[in-house]
This record gives C-alpha cells, structure tokens and sequence, in this order.
C-alpha cells in the first residue's frame, strides 16, 4: 500500500502487545449495525506511474495561459511569480509542518507570519494585520462582522454597487438569513457619487463596505466616503488590490478603519480559484477584534527575541461560543508565498509592476475602443482592468471566437449585472505583451469584420 | 554551525537600493502615469517595502526553516489534527500547468479535464460518507460546519420551522463547533459527557422543537466510537433535529463505517488531515461538505454536473444559500485529496484506517502503563493520556511532559484538549510511521515521566529558543516590525 509501514509480522507483534487477535477486534467498538460491510465503491488503486499519466490526461482536457493568452481577471490574475517564491515554499519545512502551536520548534513559520504581518501593514499603510483568512471574499464577511461588533450595530450595512459581485453574494449569504439589511449604493458609471452613497448612511449603518480599485477597475473615492462614514459613526471598509499599491494610494492614507483583500497575486497562482490568500488589516484600536490567528515578539527565557501566536482568548479554541469568529486556519502557506513575494519585489519592484499594468491596460483600451464594434463603457480612470462594451450587443459570440482564435479575450459581465449584458471586463497585467495586447486587438477586430460579412 | 543571521527581520537586512526582481521594460507608450489616473488616487511613494537581493532572500527563509519541526523532518502525533506524510507525488500532479494555471472565468469547454476532476472527487466523498450530496466550496473544517449549518437554517425555514434555534454539542467537541453555530444565528448549548460517551439524559433533557442541530465528533475527540450512535441519531430525528457529524476524525473510519449510514444528515471533511493535503504551516485546509438528499437543494452553488459527456457548472438552484467563498472552492487542497484517494483505492483506503487503529492501540496499550488514560483501555485512531497523576506526584504538567518531548526531536501531542480530561495529552500517531518511532516515542515518553521536575520545569532546553514569554506577548502586542 501506498505510503503503509506494517508488514504482517509487526502487526502480529503489535497485536500482541495490545492483547487482541485481530485488526477486526480493535473495530468492535463500532456496532456491526453501524458498519458498512462492504468495499467502498471507488475505482481501484493506481501506483505513481499510473495516477502521473491519469493527471495527465486530465490536464491535457483543460487549456490555460499556456495555450491561450489570458486577459481574464475580476478577482484572480495571471501575475508574474518569481522563481525563488517557489523553491523556499516548496521546503518541506515549510509546507509539512502545523499551526505553531509549539513556539519552541515553529520559529521558522512564527518568524515568518510576523514578517509577513510587517509587509503587509507596509504595503497598505494599515497597523495591523493577521496572519491570514481564507480568501478575498470570505475576509470580506469577516470585516462586516468585526465592524458590526466594534460599533454595535447589527442592522445595516452599505455596500458599494461596484464591489465583486461575488462579493455581494458572499455577503448575502453570511448575513441575509441573520435579517442584517445589505443596502447597495448605485454605481451607474462604474464609480459610487459619494453624495449618493452619503443620502444612504445614517446612524444604524455599521460599515460602508468599498472595493477600490473596484470590480471594474476603477479607484473609488475612498477618502470621501470614509468622512461619510465617519460622521455617522460608522467604519469604512476597504478591499484593495494589493498589486495595485506600488503606485496607488493605500488604504491606510485614505481613512480605511479594516482593509482586506485577495492576496494570491503576489506570487501563488491560479489554481482554478484557489486556495487564495484572504488578507485583513485594521487600525491599532480594533486589534481585539480581529479574527484569526495573529504572531506576536516577544522574548523567551533567556532573553531571546522570539515570536509566538498571541491574543489567542479571541480564538475558537478558547473561547468557543464567545469567540470573535469560527475560523480556525489561516491561509500560512500562502501567506508565506505572499511574504517572499513582497521582499523579492520591494519598494522598486511594486512600483513597477503597478506602472506596467497601468500603462498596458490603458494602451489595450485604447486600442480596443478605435474599433467601431466597440467602446469603453464607463469614462473613469481604471488601474488595470476596464469594462468594454460591445455596440452590437453580442458579447458570446466575440468571447468564443476570441478563445477559438486563442485569446481568453475577457469576462463577460451580464450575469451579474443585466444593465451590462452587452459588456465585457477585460484585464492586463504585467506579464502581457505588446505582440499579445495586439494580436487581442487584430482578433476582435476580424470579429468585427466577421459579423459584418454575415450581416 | 547554525547561520544566527537567519533571526535577523528583513527589515533589519534590507539595504536601499538593492533589489531582486527587475520588470520587463515597458513596450507600450511610457504615458505618465498622472495622465491616467487622478491625482488623488495616486502614492506619492511606492510602500518603504525592505529592499533586498534574491541570494540574502532564499537564505534567510532556507534558514528560517531549519528551525521547524515537520512531518518530513519529525515525528509529529499531534491529536486530532491527522499528521500523516503529505505523498510528493500529490505535489507534483498538483503543480502541473493543467491544474494549477487555471484561471476560475475560463470557458468551460477549456475547464473539462479539471471540471471531471471536480465531479470525480464529489462522487467518491459522496460513497465515502454515505451522503449524496456534495459541495466542494468551504475553505476549512470550520467554514464547511458554518456552511452546512447555514443550510440546515435554510431547511428548516423551507419547512416552516425557523423558530428552531438551537445547536447542541458535547462538551468534548471541538471550539469550532459552538463558534460555527453562534456565526449561524444559532444559540449554542453544550450537552454533558460521561466516561467520554454522551450523557444520554442530558441530550434528553436538551432535546426539544426548538432544536436544530445536534453536532457530534465521531470517532469523538477522545478517540472513542460513540456506541450511542443509534440511540443518539434516532432521540434527536425524533425531536425533529438533524445530526450534524464533524468529520475531523475520518481517519479512523474509511471504508469501515459512513456517517449517512449511522444516522449522520450532514458531515465535513477536512481533506488536510483524512486525505494528507500538507497543513502548510497551518494553512491552507478545504472543508467540503456532505449531506442528506433534502438539505442538498440548500447546498451553496456551484455544484460541477455532467451533461453527456461534458462537465458544466450548475447555478441554477434557486434553494442554494449562496456563496460562502470567492470562486470554486480550495481546488488545490482538494486536487491532493483526489490524488491520494485515487493511490489507495478502496481496499487501500481501509488499510490506512486499519492500520492508524492498529498504531494508536499499540501506543495505547504501551503509553497506559506509566501514564493514565482515563477513557478505556482501547482507542480508535487516537487517545487521550493525563499527565493529572505526575502533576499530583511532583508537579510535572502536561505543557511540561510536551517541551521535554521537543528536546528528544518529537513534536508535542495536542495538550489540555479535550477539556473533559485534566493534563490532557491527546496523541494521534496515524498509519504513516513504523513500530519503530512508536517504540522509540514510547521509550522517550516514559523516560521524561521519570526525569527530575526541576529539568522538566525548564525544557525545552535545545531548541532553537527556550519558553516564550506568552504572557507579555498579549500584554503589550508587538504585532508587527517598526519599519523605518
């Protein structure tokens, strides 16, 4: 078997030892009524060679950056990661060890969520940071619950009409059945009018809940609407793009109480949507109540500087019902990736990388919208992904001939907003080239002709 | 021999001007930026990131972690959490570009191969637990009972009974059980133990139209089969309740006993432990849940169908709860799950039960004889030992049995948990070590029990640090390094 050690002369010595005579009766606890007494009906065992080619093949069934230009984003992206990311997370010292729960022999992962903790305050300005939830949209329920908490209000929150639709839906699902209203703010031109967002918000309001740069890629106006929700005694909470922060205003300058994000852009990938990287940081005041596990300095007994996970009586495992959140992993593997990424990155490297989305997304857009057939749907800044619109209202058809033609070309948006079923979201990031962004470019416009032949 | 730089913060290391990674240069217009986006949107400044090389960078995480101890380094019987070896194999499949450069809004005609993968995996936990339907959403063990509760929520208010709302649990569960109901909107109650077994009257007496849920570990947290099981399942169904199982302690059971057989209506995997995804440190997990024909309905969308001979995404579910996450689902974790239960097979996955049974109980049978187990004289796939006798006899405490055990090259069992058991020490060897580090792990066990207090009090003695100071830690936190 597998990975089994016991040959049937230790079993017989270890049954032995135990007193029983066979493996069955260790099982007699289980009541024969309960058991299945059959074999479970799973396909039988494969040996390595076997399971290597059977993966295989089912990867050969899928096609991804690989064999198609990726132009898709909404919440995961195609970035570069660098190579070292990679050989430090795959050490087995690493990725095979537990929760810290034994400070004495986890200083390696100790050390490294108080690092990334460090980074991570650095990169959004914020004070403090855990060690990490589950993903960008879950961390985003976590901040309703913590904002709900800190200024007792249960019931009302307004949420940004620009924010992840899944977002929203995720938000809906955590606290609709708990009768929490979930007021949205229009976003009719793919940004809030904070007047508008303003006319929503009254002293029941626990948080006002902004994506920036938004679903749609543009920078909110976070400043403005955290004076809002100030005034009213509420909290602002913020998802960013962490990418975006190397040449963005950061969460933290913009008046931001709790700002979470999805982290596995820096330097995890794709993987077909996970495992992510949920990111949560708050001002210093809230620190108590943040969910998740969090790494604290302090000394050992001989004076050693040295760091364990601290404020613990928050945590499930002590306070049970009373606790500030179930949550019980974090994402520490990610979170180390996310770590390695940001020191190979650095102040330069960030800015960069936030220069070169910016500046390809915009030259993408411009050159999409010099075609007739289509046309940016909204006139606002954007970071590095926008929303385009196709005049001729056939959004399917210009995404698989674009796939057929071997470009992921963009996500089509009208499942989640009817109002832009005619629209696509389309992203670049730095890992696009300018032969790339052109042959997308020269795709949809044979796309164009295409129809025009037809009609 | 050891490199003391390693403890240096990269702040401390960082240099201006050094750097590692240098981005193409730009072969679009060089526009500047302050042209595309307004002013007030932009940093004035990039983040005072440390500035460092790639060398110093993989040196300093290399070093970092030696100071770990893992299961591919040590003996790690770390109770309830499932420490068995993580298969490389289930690394390298996992890692290919088929699998893992998948983007979550690709068309699905270009998703097949993993879409079948999906739905492969949704059948075999489906035959494994005994409940036919599935969800792969949840990120945990825990996001996946908060999950399943919430649809239990939804359940009852399709049936006209959301006055139900109370969630019952052993006083010997896991923390995340109360924790899940109260996020829930459920009120959490705990029901008594006894001898580790449910104290049947106290259910009883809890049981009423106001219940909702009763959740149970089985195997429970301290390793035992809850024999009740029957009576159990039946007293809460005929109170109108459903019998929520916490799947942490899978390992014991595959292939041998289903939690839908034994009156189970839902169930969550942690493929982490029962299905060797690496723990990564403490993350990241999956929490895929199970459940009864009537809660499937309410299961969170998507669920991966199979049309002909093509995979699609099923949104159209009108009962669904919703999304608990961003996407699919912690498709990575659940890619080694796959992986390793496909290496097994069905005799093989009950091999692997057999013989963690088989390990416990040989532990079991030589960790009692100098050190009390208080519930039975045999285990599932762990038990629970206290150290209450040598903390009476010369004030040995269980945390310190657990350092001293570091000294020896062991990683600690689970300490003062479950809180039924005073100076807990709850140890779980699983079937992926030989006799021979159990011998050992008992020879050394049994030799701290005879050390002196004196060197007890103070161990560990040789790990890279002695005891921290945890208590100053959360007096005044220091969360975060001062960067300059």
């Amino acid at each position: 078997m597998a990975y089994l050690f016991n040959t049937p002369q230790e079993q017989q010595e270890m049954l032995a030892s135990i007193g029983a005579a066979s493996i069955e009766e260790l099982f007699e606890q289980i009541p024969p009524s309960l058991r299945l007494g059959r074999p479970l009906d799973l396909p039988p065992a494969m040996g390595e060679l076997e399971l290597t080619q059977h993966l295989s093949s089912l990867a050969a069934k899928s096609q991804g950056p690989g064999d198609k230009v990726c132009f898709l984003g909404g919440g995961s992206y195609d970035h570069f990661i660098p190579a070292a990311v990679d050989a430090i997370a795959s050490r087995g010292e690493f990725y095979t060890s537990y929760t810290p729960y034994q400070p004495e022999v986890s200083q390696g992962n100790l050390q490294a969520m108080f690092e990334y903790q460090t980074l991570i305050c650095e990169l959004t300005g914020m004070d403090v940071s855990n060690a990490s939830l589950y993903d960008g949209g879950s961390a985003l329920a976590e901040a309703v619950i913590m904002s709900m908490n800190t200024v007792r209000r249960h019931e009302k929150i307004v949420v940004l009409g620009s924010i992840h639709p899944e977002y929203r839906q995720i938000l809906e699902t955590y606290f609709g059945p708990l009768g929490l209203e979930i007021v949205v703010a229009p976003t009719t031109n793919g940004t809030a009018d904070p007047a508008e967002v303003e006319a929503l918000v009254d002293d029941q309001t626990a948080c006002v809940v902004v994506q920036s740069p938004n679903f749609f890629g543009s920078p909110e106006q976070v400043q403005a609407l955290a004076d809002i929700a100030h005034a009213k005694g509420a909290l602002l909470v913020q998802s960013f793009d962490p990418l975006s922060l190397g040449v963005l205003k950061r969460p933290g300058d913009l008046g931001a109480d709790i700002a979470v994000a999805e982290g596995h852009a820096l330097g995890s990938p794709m993987q077909y949507g996970g495992p992510y990287l949920g990111i949560m940081t708050c001002r210093e005041q809230f620190v108590r109540r943040m969910p998740g596990r969090i790494c604290g300095e302090t000394t050992d007994r001989r004076g050693k500087r040295c760091w364990v996970l601290t404020l613990q009586t928050r945590e499930q495992h002590i306070r049970r019902e009373k606790a500030t959140s179930n949550i019980c992993t974090n994402q520490g593997l990610f979170a180390l990736r996310a770590s390695i990424y940001l020191a190979l990155m650095g102040p330069q490297g960030m800015k960069e990388v936030g220069e070169l989305c910016a500046r390809k997304s915009h030259y993408a857009a411009q050159q999409i919208a010099s075609h007739e057939r289509f046309e940016l749907a909204f006139d606002t800044p954007f970071f590095k992904e926008f929303v385009v619109r196709d005049t001729q209202n056939d959004v399917a058809t210009v995404l698989a001939e674009a796939s057929e033609a071997g470009f992921f070309a963009g996500v089509a948006l009208g499942t989640w907003f009817p109002e832009l079923a005619d629209c696509f979201l389309v992203t670049v990031t730095e890992k696009r080239t300018r032969v790339e962004i052109d042959g997308l470019v020269k795709t949809l416009a044979l796309t164009t002709n295409r129809t025009t032949i037809h009609a | 021999m050891r490199n003391t730089r390693s403890t240096q913060l990269l702040t401390e290391l960082s240099q201006p001007g050094r750097r590692a990674v240098v981005l193409p240069k730009c072969d679009v217009p060089e526009t500047p930026l302050s042209e595309l986006l307004p002013a007030d949107a932009l940093a004035d400044n990039p983040p005072a990131l440390p500035e460092l090389a790639e060398p110093e960078v993989v040196r300093h995480y290399t070093n970092l972690s030696t100071l770990n101890m893992s299961v591919d380094t040590h003996y790690y019987p770390l109770g309830s959490c499932t420490m068995k070896y993580n298969p490389k194999r289930n690394e390298r499949l996992a890692s290919l570009p088929g699998i893992v450069d998948l983007h979550p809004y690709q068309p699905e005609d270009s998703l097949q191969g993993m879409l079948q993968l999906l739905f492969e995996l949704q059948d075999f936990l489906t035959e494994i637990s005994g409940l036919p339907a599935v969800s792969l959403q949840p990120a945990a063990g825990a996001h996946g009972e908060w999950t399943a509760l919430m649809a239990a929520a939804a359940y009852f208010r399709s049936i006209g009974q959301e006055s139900r709302k109370l969630v019952l649990s052993p006083d010997s569960s896991h923390g995340t059980n109360p924790a899940s109901a109260q996020m829930a909107g459920f009120t959490a109650v705990t029901v008594r133990t006894v001898d580790g077994a449910v104290d049947m009257d106290d259910l009883r007496s809890k049981l009423n139209d106001q219940v909702a849920v009763f959740m149970i570990t089985n195997p429970s947290t301290l390793g035992l089969f809850e024999t009740q099981m029957a009576e159990i399942a039946d007293a809460v169904h005929a109170a109108g309740g459903l019998i929520y199982l916490d799947g942490a302690n899978m390992n014991a059971v595959l292939g041998i006993s289903r939690p839908g057989d034994i009156g189970a209506d839902m169930m969550h995997y942690n493929p982490h432990k029962t299905f060797s995804g690496p723990h990564g440190g403490g993350g990241p997990g999956a929490g895929p849940i199970c459940v009864a024909e009537k809660l499937g309905p309410f299961l969170p969308s998507p669920i991966v169908v199979k049309a002909g001979d093509k995979y699609r995404l099923d949104y159209d579910r009108p009962n669904s709860i919703g999304r608990v996450r961003t996407f699919f689902g912690n498709v990575g974790v659940l890619v080694r799950a796959y992986c390793y239960i496909l290496s097994y097979g069905p005799d093989g996955l009950k091999a692997v039960s057999e013989n963690a049974v088989l390990n416990a109980n040989y532990l079991l049978s030589k960790v009692k004889h100098f050190m009390p187990v208080p519930h039975g004289t045999r285990c599932m796939h762990e038990f629970v030992a206290s150290a209450a006798k040598l903390k009476q006899e010369k004030g040995v405490t269980a945390m310190d049995v657990a350092k001293r055990l570091l000294d020896y090259g062991y990683h600690a069992p689970t300490v003062y948990f479950p809180l039924t058991v005073p100076e807990a020490m709850m140890i779980e060897p699983t079937e992926t070590e030989s006799k021979e580090m159990l011998d050992a792990f008992v020879e050394t066990l049994f030799r701290i029990t005879e050390e002196s207090a004196d060197l007890l009090h103070e161990a560990p003695h040789t790990t890279p640090i002695s005891r921290p100071n945890e208590v100053a830690a959360a007096r005044q936190p220091c969360l975060r390094a001062v960067c300059n």
